[in-house]
């Protein structure tokens, strides 16, 4: 069978098969994960031997068919769906499976895999989508199975039905923009469109509230107000899915639209307006976390930071040197944040887990209880702060060097505060981490599995730094902005 | 004014009208309905889009609207749900920072 087909169809017969078999769930959902990896590992072999696939389900032909198309960026996104998807299931094995985790009921356990498992669909049929209607229903699936995941927790309720709204609302705003394409071009393609879409004042609404409306599912600055109380109120895994995956999904088709499409609408002052909003959340996320009193709002905060520097890409987009070295940069990020963030939120879920609670104030004594998690929290937020050798670290380095060659200086400023921001919130969690604990709290150890697990997401996003060079070359792969080749700045 | 502007005005009105709900409005089940309104708008222009073009109609943008409207009946299913449990959780049917 066609990979493509099976990293869509696996996770969603295994939604299916986990419902129906709750009792097997575990057994099956591990399955559907390991077939999953192999499957990603196969697709980017693939890609990267004989260049981009494209083909069309169902022997229709577009626009009636589903085009589905990989290049080596939808390789590497599902790649990163693959690895945050393997460690958040290894650590649900952990967090949904201990009897001690009293919080959480059997029927949260029951809904976890049928979701998780749907929730994956999606984003492997998003990053395969080649077609703007077809990412309209892959965005509204991803939706609607995140809504649900954070309702498991019975208290985040009222936080997942502001979560739908909005996110309803997002797509409203898009599905209008896709028939406005339609209606201007006769065609959701997005090679066609890209070839067909030209400047005048229709295909400009359309653009608008295409992008309005991703950028509302993307909660970039100021519309973030509703992935804080999501993020951080959801069960740890899922909480882990959102922040590295998710929202990446809508920030992946917004670039993608951008890189496409819109190319030629595309001027440098909305460019600029979006790489303000990025610095703002950059700014705003960080001094929120710093002040946020719960460990997992502060993870969550730092999720709506670090999707400011992605749109810092924005305006460096329409500069034709320094475009590609901020494209490289931009997703770079996007993937080391995925990681990294994947592991802070497992491993702040492992502490809620150890104490019962996740007050900043009251972490003394995780040093000498949980050093595996803690040294967890220590390496992903070296790769929130960007410090060699993380990944983000290259990716902050790329889009330095892109808003020096462009001229556009200004960026570089935003990306340094950012990272001195994100020191001072990490360091606040490690000085209270670190403190040794004081007797007579109460305390029950996890299941190792949470531990090593939101360990291995940290580690894998510091090995993306140390040897990025396989991976930067399967993101070439059928890539427009062409090669990557560092400029230097001219004094 | 041309049967098609008619059609794609009156989405628009329609659209207008749900996003207006949907900011304005504090009660659950009305945020729902805007939404559903809102999504009413947008499958009318759509269909006015069909009709653009000559005598027969234009089946994909129909196509398109099956979709969106199976996406639009389950968004409002878990809507539904979470709104009764809201109203389970905080004593009515209002997000609680709402008021």
């Amino acid at each position: 069978m066609n990979l493509m087909v099976l990293l869509v169809l696996t996770p969603l017969l295994g939604a299916f098969c986990t419902f129906v078999l709750p009792r097997q769930s575990r057994l099956l959902g591990m399955a559907v994960a390991l077939v999953l990896v192999s499957a990603a590992l196969a697709l980017a072999w693939q890609v990267s031997s004989s260049g981009p696939i494209r083909m069309v389900a169902g022997g229709w032909d577009v626009p009636l068919g589903i085009g589905l198309y990989a290049d080596g960026w939808s390789a590497l996104m599902i790649c990163l769906s693959a690895s945050v998807g393997l460690g958040t299931s290894l650590y649900s094995l952990g967090y949904f499976g201990s009897h001690a985790n009293n919080h959480i009921d059997k029927s949260t356990s029951a809904g976890w895999w049928p979701l998780w498992l749907l929730l994956w669909a999606a984003l492997n049929a998003l990053f395969l989508s080649s077609d703007v209607f077809n990412l309209y229903v892959t965005l509204e699936l991803m939706g609607l199975a995140a809504v649900a995941l954070v309702a498991l927790e019975a208290h985040a309720v009222a936080a997942a039905l502001r979560y739908l709204l909005v996110g309803l609302l997002g797509s409203m705003f898009y599905l209008l923009g896709v028939g406005l394409l339609y209606g201007l071009y006769g065609t959701v393609d997005m090679a066609e469109l890209s070839v067909n879409v030209q400047s005048e004042p229709a295909a400009w609404v359309a653009m608008a509230l295409m992008t309005g409306g991703l950028l509302l599912k993307a909660a970039l600055f100021p519309l973030h107000f509703w992935l804080p109380p999501a993020h951080a109120n959801a069960p740890a895994p899922v909480s882990a899915v959102l922040s590295a995956l998710v929202v990446k999904a809508a920030f992946y088709v917004l670039l993608r639209l951008w890189l496409g499409p819109f190319e030629s609408l595309a001027t440098q002052q909305v460019g600029q307006l979006l790489g303000v909003m990025g610095a703002g959340a950059v700014l705003w996320g960080s001094v929120q976390a710093l002040l946020a009193p719960r460990l997992k709002l502060v993870v969550a905060y730092s999720t709506v930071a670090q999707l400011g520097y992605l749109f810092l890409l924005f305006p460096l987009l329409g500069s034709t040197e320094a475009g590609a070295i901020a494209w490289y940069g931009g997703i770079w990020l996007a993937l080391s944040h995925g990681l990294a963030k994947a592991g802070l939120f497992m491993a702040a879920g492992t502490i809620m887990h150890a104490y019962g609670h996740d007050r900043v104030a009251d972490l003394s004594g995780t040093g000498q209880r949980l050093p595996v998690t803690l040294f967890a929290i220590g390496l992903a937020s070296v790769n929130l702060m960007g410090l060699p050798p993380s990944g983000a670290f290259v990716g902050k380095f790329l889009l330095l060097n892109a808003a020096f060659v462009s001229g556009q200086w200004w960026w570089a400023l935003v990306l340094i505060t950012g990272g001195v921001l994100a020191a001072a919130y990490s360091f606040r969690i490690l000085l209270h981490a670190f403190r040794n604990q004081e007797s007579g709290t109460s305390y029950h150890k996890p299941h190792p599995v949470m531990e090593w697990s939101s360990l291995a997401m940290a580690v894998g996003a510091i090995l993306l730094g140390m040897f990025s060079a396989q991976p930067l070359e399967l993101l070439m792969v059928g890539s427009t902005l062409g090669e990557l080749t560092l400029t230097e700045v001219a004094p | 004014m041309s049967q098609f502007l008619w059609y794609a005005m009156v989405g628009s009105g329609l659209f207008c009208i749900g996003l207006l709900g949907l900011i304005l409005q504090r009660h659950l089940l009305r945020r729902i309905l805007a939404l559903n309104v809102m999504g009413i708008g947008v499958f009318l222009i759509y269909v006015a889009l069909a009709k653009r073009a000559g005598l027969l109609p234009d089946p994909v943008p129909h196509a398109m609207i099956l979709t969106g409207l199976v996406v639009s009946v389950s968004a409002t299913a878990l809507g539904l749900v979470l709104v009764e449990r809201v109203q389970r959780l905080h004593g009515r049917p209002e997000l609680p920072e709402d008021s």
